[in-house]
């Protein structure tokens, strides 16, 4: 390996347009979502995964342009109304370019095209990238070798709910999260007992009612007690009566927070400012995660 | 087998025995008539909800009643709460069949009649008595758990103090007396037989500890094993028929409401049909709007409303849900809007469902519905006839609260879904009401004008593609 001059080179990115236009299609379809488009720290998630899908050599596209708002924020504010217009327009799309299978970084794009579309007339297969991250893996074309090393760095993984609770998709991220051969603690709250980053069902949009604390605030918290270690900061969590055995104590410095979801990472991020730890703790999608470990990013 | 009554003469226990089956069975049809007339006015509340096909499926419901509810599945996410409750669960199916033997006694005027099961007999007093004294200690683990200084935090929150928290506790009592009752009958008939130099078929390891408690006198001891019977029987026959103005109602209806759960993914909303039809017409003129439903004469019903404002206008599995619940508050114990300060608590909407269906249809026995002050911020309700779910007794600011996050969902032991009442009162706020908090709008105008919910200019989608580089990887730098 030659770290001076790695061979770098433009990716452009696939549209399912010009696909169309040349009757090709394309084996999966990426889904970006609203915020891996227009939110600066999900689109670094976006680039990572397409570098990935660039690097394995999967013959992808994306709508790029013709893409739009599932309809889930709509949803479960209560305006249905919104939702299925949103919904019956991207199937309208998505079944004149006859798609068939689609990936997205977005846990709650995921579970609104994978189970509320098909009611609709939308049927496909629907990955979240956790779970393809996690095929790749296991089929050996992602070695996570060659670049960044996580050896020996704690991470902790936080669970989106609607990948988990909603989806029962536990494993995948933490299959993922294993074969960068890193510290893996996971906090007491966690799987099917995960706490909310708060961002769910439209709160990200909105203040939160008023109360003793911002959910993410006390989520950040445990995220934080379990990498360093801190006992009596999780002998109390609201919601668990089980006991666990001490934890030592380690440095926060060069831990990671893992998320799989562009809210729970607007969350855990604005919560690890807010504690004044961003200069130790960094906040990284699974799919920047790989991508770094792969040495692909550029 | 000698009749306790063998020392007195011919007619005397002839009549009093005949006499005794008729109150018994006058008292046995009177309670389970009344408790039928009671679960008519449950079923009828359960029934003014929306319609839901829940038919089909049936080898899984059947598996998932199996776990969840005679499994008691769920229960074991926690341990302590969960091998007490085990107690309690087996204790009252295997003493059970112990009154079907007094139901039996009670009829026909037999005593222990079956006893002639011989070492199964055995066998099930043994394990009755066992699992009697557990009950007491998990009864008594219970009650402190809930009245202790420093109680289980979900057994605390403006939804269970008065009727709710005094319910919880009179469970508790009965069975105390139930179990005291039980000990009592078996202590006596033991000690009568000891007197008599007589075996007692059965085997007693708890009773047969207590005999020197009690008095040496035979009629004291005929007259405390009659009085642990009745007061066994009757305990029973009366604490069926609380159980419909009570949480401990769960005891029968978990089963249905387990069967009867959503076999979807969680994260899966229903979809509205109506609005369905609206969007399709939109989009496609050609489309046919099917016809609405009428009712049975033919004649055109009335338009229902989007979401509920009002426990009719919730699906009856919702309704089904509010009799179900325990109130033991596992679902707002991991809240974490509750966990952060909010007013939301998913224990309550379920309860308020509840104490609305009664107050505006058919009543319990005893109904002492929540009335809540300042602290959970209600107004006070002065219009109670016109009052509905959704502010009478859930205000918005609860609905706001939650972030559709599915941990009540997943907590309840018996597959109550409070997400899907929230979700439906939040419908109603936004589609019939446009009451919906102000940024909620400011995202649905982003939606519907870019495509996004944040105000980016659609044409921008595609600008996180530019001038995008990764470093090519071939089989020398690899």
């Amino acid at each position: 390996m030659t770290p001076e001059a790695p061979a770098k080179k433009q990716i452009n990115v696939p549209v399912m347009a010009d696909l169309a236009a040349r009757n090709e299609s394309p084996e999966i379809l990426f889904w970006v979502g609203c915020a891996g488009a227009f939110d600066d720290r999900y689109k670094r998630v976006t680039r990572a995964f397409v570098r990935i899908l660039e690097h394995v050599g999967t013959k992808y596209a994306v709508l790029g342009l013709e893409e739009s708002c599932t309809g889930d924020p709509a949803k479960r504010a209560g305006n249905e109304f919104l939702f299925q217009m949103q919904a019956m327009t991207n199937i309208t799309t998505l079944n004149g370019y006859g798609i068939k299978k689609i990936v997205t970084a977005c846990p709650h794009c995921f579970n609104t095209i994978k189970n509320e579309y098909p009611a609709l007339g939308g049927d496909y297969e629907v990955i979240h990238h956790s779970t393809y991250l996690q095929q790749l893996i296991n089929e050996g074309k992602v070695g996570v070798t060659g670049g960044e090393s996580f050896k020996g760095r704690r991470i902790t993984f936080h669970d989106s709910c609607y990948l988990g609770r909603a989806n029962d998709i536990y494993e995948a991220p933490r299959d993922v999260l294993a074969a960068l051969d890193a510290d893996l603690v996971e906090m007491k709250r966690s799987r099917a007992n995960g706490l909310c980053c708060g961002a769910g069902g439209a709160q990200m949009w909105k203040e939160a009612e008023p109360g003793k604390k911002e959910i993410n605030i006390e989520r950040t918290e445990e995220a934080l007690a379990t990498l360093a270690g801190k006992a009596e900061a999780l002998a109390n969590l609201g919601g668990v009566e089980t006991e666990t055995s001490t934890p030592s104590q380690h440095d926060l410095q060069g831990s990671i927070i893992a998320v799989s979801c562009p809210f729970c990472m607007t969350m855990m991020s604005d919560g690890v400012k807010n504690k004044e730890q961003e200069s130790k703790v960094q906040v990284f999608d699974l799919a920047e995660l790989v991508a770094s470990a792969e040495g692909i990013n550029a | 087998m000698p009749s306790i009554l063998q020392s007195q003469t011919f007619p005397l226990p002839y009549l009093y025995r005949m006499l005794q089956s008729i109150i018994f069975l006058l008292l046995l049809v009177a309670a389970f008539g009344f408790f039928a007339w009671q679960v008519r006015k449950v079923r009828a509340n359960i029934l003014v909800g929306r319609d839901r096909d829940m038919s089909g499926n049936t080898a899984e419901r059947f598996k998932k009643t199996l776990l969840v509810a005679f499994g008691q599945q769920k229960m074991f996410k926690r341990l302590t709460p969960a091998l007490l409750h085990l107690i309690v669960y087996v204790g009252f199916l295997v003493i059970n069949v112990e009154v079907i033997e007094i139901v039996v006694d009670g009829l026909f005027g037999t005593h222990r009649f079956l006893s002639f099961l011989g070492p199964v007999y055995d066998a099930l007093m043994a394990t009755n008595e066992i699992l009697g004294a557990l009950v007491l200690l998990a009864v008594a683990a219970f009650w402190w758990r809930r009245n202790s200084a420093s109680p289980v935090r979900r057994f605390t929150g403006p939804e269970l103090r008065a009727w709710p928290k005094l319910d919880a506790n009179i469970i508790l009592y009965v069975e105390v007396v139930l179990m005291a009752a039980l000990f009592t009958m078996n202590t006596a008939d033991l000690k009568l037989h000891q007197l008599r130099g007589e075996d007692l078929p059965g085997t007693f390891p708890i009773s047969s500890l207590l005999t020197g408690l009690f008095s040496d006198n035979a009629s004291t001891l005929h007259l405390l094993e009659r009085v642990g019977w009745w007061a066994h029987i009757i305990g029973i026959f009366l604490f069926l028929n609380y159980l419909p103005s009570s949480k401990h109602f769960h005891i029968i209806i978990t089963f249905p409401n387990v069967w009867f759960s959503r076999l979807v993914p969680q994260g899966q909303f229903s979809n509205v049909d109506s609005i369905t039809h609206e969007v399709k017409a939109m989009m496609d003129p050609s489309y046919v709007v099917p016809p609405a439903p009428t009712a049975p004469d033919g004649s055109a019903l009335a338009p229902t409303s989007f979401g509920a404002k009002d426990v009719e206008d919730l699906p009856w599995t919702s309704l089904m849900n509010a009799y179900s619940c325990t109130e033991c508050g596992r679902c707002t114990s991991v809240c974490p809007a509750n966990l952060t300060g909010k007013l939301l608590s998913p224990r309550k909407i379920i309860m308020d469902t509840r104490d609305r269906m009664e107050e505006k249809y058919e009543s319990p026995l005893i109904f002492r519905p929540n009335v809540y002050g300042a602290e959970a911020k209600h107004e006070p309700i002065t219009d109670l006839a016109n009052a509905t779910l959704l502010r009478g007794k859930v205000t918005p600011e609860e609905l706001w609260a939650c972030t559709t996050c599915n941990a009540c969902v997943e907590s309840c032991p018996v597959n109550i879904n409070p997400l899907e009442s929230i979700i439906e009162m939040r419908r109603f706020l936004v589609l019939e009401e446009s009451a919906a908090p102000n940024s909620l709008n400011v995202m649905f105008s982003n939606i519907e004008n870019n495509g996004a919910p944040w105000a980016f200019s659609p044409s921008d989608r595609f600008n996180w593609a530019d001038d995008l580089f990764a470093v090519e990887k071939t089989a020398a730098t690899v």
